[in-house]
């Protein structure tokens, strides 16, 4: 493996035309358990916020993407799509996009940047809003993958018609399968795979926005009730209400911005396997596999030279699979390298999921990773701000999905 | 759907107490609910070919290469030749979970979700149920045998193909053979 750095991109066009993007700035809604808010209240508050924050106003807003885009159900999953927010905040937009399909949930924020670098629009508003919390309040309605739920003549199609029959409806069960799998080869434990939702705990109690905040402990991790082997509850992240918010701009609008911004140095958008959960060649590998190596193959930056590393934590062994394929560490090798969790926490060698993550901190579904780093990089996480060199981080790198959805974002900070 | 992680507060979601009209019940002794397929042209020899007892898959007239979930064209030699045909109905256990949490009502856990592999080609594998033991004794590798499980919802038949230990892995002889047709 002398020269890795082609590969399976060695074909690829050598423009890195993301680099004439930037996230000029960020908003977040009000965040929590059952905030029985309109997704759309939720959106128009980090959208404002996020606008105001890239010294915008909604005038110069052209742009809009989100994920997944309008639908009704799974309840609490959207509720707000593009057409919601163009029409409330009044934008002219010259591109647009809202979907379901693509590279994990960031895949918006990544076709906002190829979007902005092509010159199809100057300033995007990204957003992500959920509020299952709220929906799984109504005894009636919940976020569930079939979305419509089970009808007396209800019958799966699509890749549900390989699961759902077989009592498989959740994520929960499909991962805690790929999870069994990394065990077993690897042994990896569960006093490792603890580290993950420990470290979450332990930093959600320095972000006052986070759900959980109580202290955590091993003994609290191995006792709590399984929920599918080896994933306990702890082991799966918290349904939330909340809308988050990112703004995507031309390079050039850096200097108008009165903070630090974030630079989009490389993305990885690859997926080279079969886009299935249980087709998928390696199950101890994600799609994040491939994501990860067409990031690195579009940058000169190491995994050595990350600041900080925001990775999606839908479920912690999500995580322990980023933190592979991003080359943290290596395949298989993600157990050692959490045990004891020394090496993720805030002074260590990669802090890791410094807001809390999904697991502590809420399900904003991907795009809190990204508002997460950006705090991150311009100095502003308060007290669980990492310090490096002395100073805020100037590299971070944040990657969502799960599973056969993977997008990654790799960001520098800008003055 | 695929974008979404269900979570294990989900589950009241699911409730059907109050559909008992659906008519959906075992043909026999007491099988759980479950939702079923939707049967089209493309799938119906994988969830109907356990009428005959034979788990059955498109396969490639031209270059054997089995073919799962179903396609129109073999991806190894892009021939549209794939016509369904039957495995052995052995498999190992390549991955699988116990599963604790109460997803379904009247499904009741712990039940053992897998992802078995087929000795037929490398690769070739679905999801199932591990039926026949107790979830303790379910361990990666283990060899299974298809048992098909027979849905029938006012004339709407299915079989779902679940597996048990494979407690006669040394004879060989089981199930139908792979040949092409
Ligand atoms: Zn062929």
């Amino acid at each position: 493996m002398s020269e890795d750095r082609g590969g399976p991109f060695a074909s690829m066009n050598p423009a890195r035309g993301e680099r004439k993007a930037i996230i000029s700035g960020v908003g977040q809604s009000q965040t929590g358990r059952r905030l029985y808010r309109e997704p759309l209240d939720l959106t128009v508050e980090a959208a404002l916020a996020a606008i105001e924050d890239a010294g915008l106003t909604t005038a110069e807003i052209d742009g809009i993407a989100t994920y997944p885009g309008n639908q009704d159900t799974p309840p609490g999953f959207s509720g707000v799509g593009v057409v919601e927010v163009q029409d409330a905040l009044r934008l002219n937009l010259n591109w647009y996009a809202g979907g379901l399909e693509s590279p994990g949930q960031l895949g918006s924020v990544i076709t906002a940047i190829a979007a902005v670098a092509t010159g199809l629009c100057n300033h995007v508003l990204c957003f992500r809003t959920v509020w299952e919390a709220s929906a799984q309040g109504d005894k009636n309605r919940a976020a569930v993958t079939m979305g419509g739920g089970f009808g007396g003549t209800y019958r799966a199609s699509g890749f549900m018609q390989w699961t759902l029959p077989f009592a498989a409806p959740s994520a929960a069960i499909w991962i805690a399968m790929m999870a069994a799998r990394h065990f077993h080869e690897f042994g990896t434990t569960r006093e490792q795979l603890a580290q993950i939702a420990l470290n979450a705990r332990r930093n959600a109690q320095r972000n006052p926005k986070a759900i959980y905040r109580d202290p955590m402990t091993l003994d609290d991790y191995l006792n709590v009730r399984m929920i599918s082997t080896p994933l306990c509850l702890y082991d799966c992240d918290v349904p939330a209400d909340g809308s988050t918010a990112v703004i995507v701009s031309r390079a050039e609008h850096a200097e108008a911005v009165d903070h630090p911004v974030a630079a989009v140095e490389a993305v990885g958008c690859a997926i080279h396997g079969r886009p299935s959960w249980d087709q998928w060649d390696d199950l101890t590998t994600m799609a994040m596999r491939d994501a990860a190596a067409m990031l690195w193959n579009r940058t000169d930056l190491r995994p050595s030279d990350v600041d900080v590393a925001e990775l999606y934590d839908g479920f912690s062994f999500i995580t322990l699979c980023w933190l592979e394929a991003l080359g943290f560490c290596g395949h298989g090798e993600g157990g050692p390298f959490i045990e004891g969790g020394t090496r993720i926490a805030l002074d260590g060698e990669i802090p890791l999921n410094t807001h809390g993550g999904q697991l502590s901190a809420g399900r904003l579904h991907g795009y809190g990773f990204l508002h997460e780093a950006c705090e991150q990089l311009w100095g502003r996480a308060g007290e669980r701000q990492v310090v490096r060199r002395g100073g805020d981080p100037e590299v971070a790198v944040v990657g969502a999905g799960g599973g056969p959805l993977a997008g990654a974002l790799l960001l520098t900070r800008r003055r | 759907m695929t974008g979404t992680d269900a979570k294990p507060s989900d589950h009241s979601a699911m409730s059907r107490a109050d559909d008992t009209s659906s008519g959906i019940r075992a043909d026999s002794d007491a099988k759980p609910f479950r939702v079923l397929p939707r049967v089209t042209p493309e799938n119906e020899h994988f969830w109907r070919g356990g009428r005959e007892g034979r788990l059955t898959f498109l396969r490639c007239g031209d270059c054997g290469y089995w073919l799962h979930p179903p396609s129109p064209v073999c991806p190894k030699c892009w021939s549209r030749n794939v016509v369904p045909d039957a495995v052995s109905g052995r498999a190992v256990v390549h991955t699988f979970t116990v599963n604790y949490q109460p997803w379904i009502p009247t499904f009741d856990p712990p039940y053992v979700v897998a992802i078995v592999e087929l000795p037929e080609q490398e690769g070739l594998r679905l999801t199932t149920n591990i039926v026949g033991c107790d979830p303790e004794e379910v361990v990666i590798g283990m060899p299974v045998r298809v048992r098909f499980e027979h849905y029938d919802d006012n004339g709407y038949e299915v079989w779902l193909p679940l597996f048990e230990p494979d407690r006669t892995t040394d004879s060989g002889a089981t199930g139908h053979g792979s040949q092409l047709r």
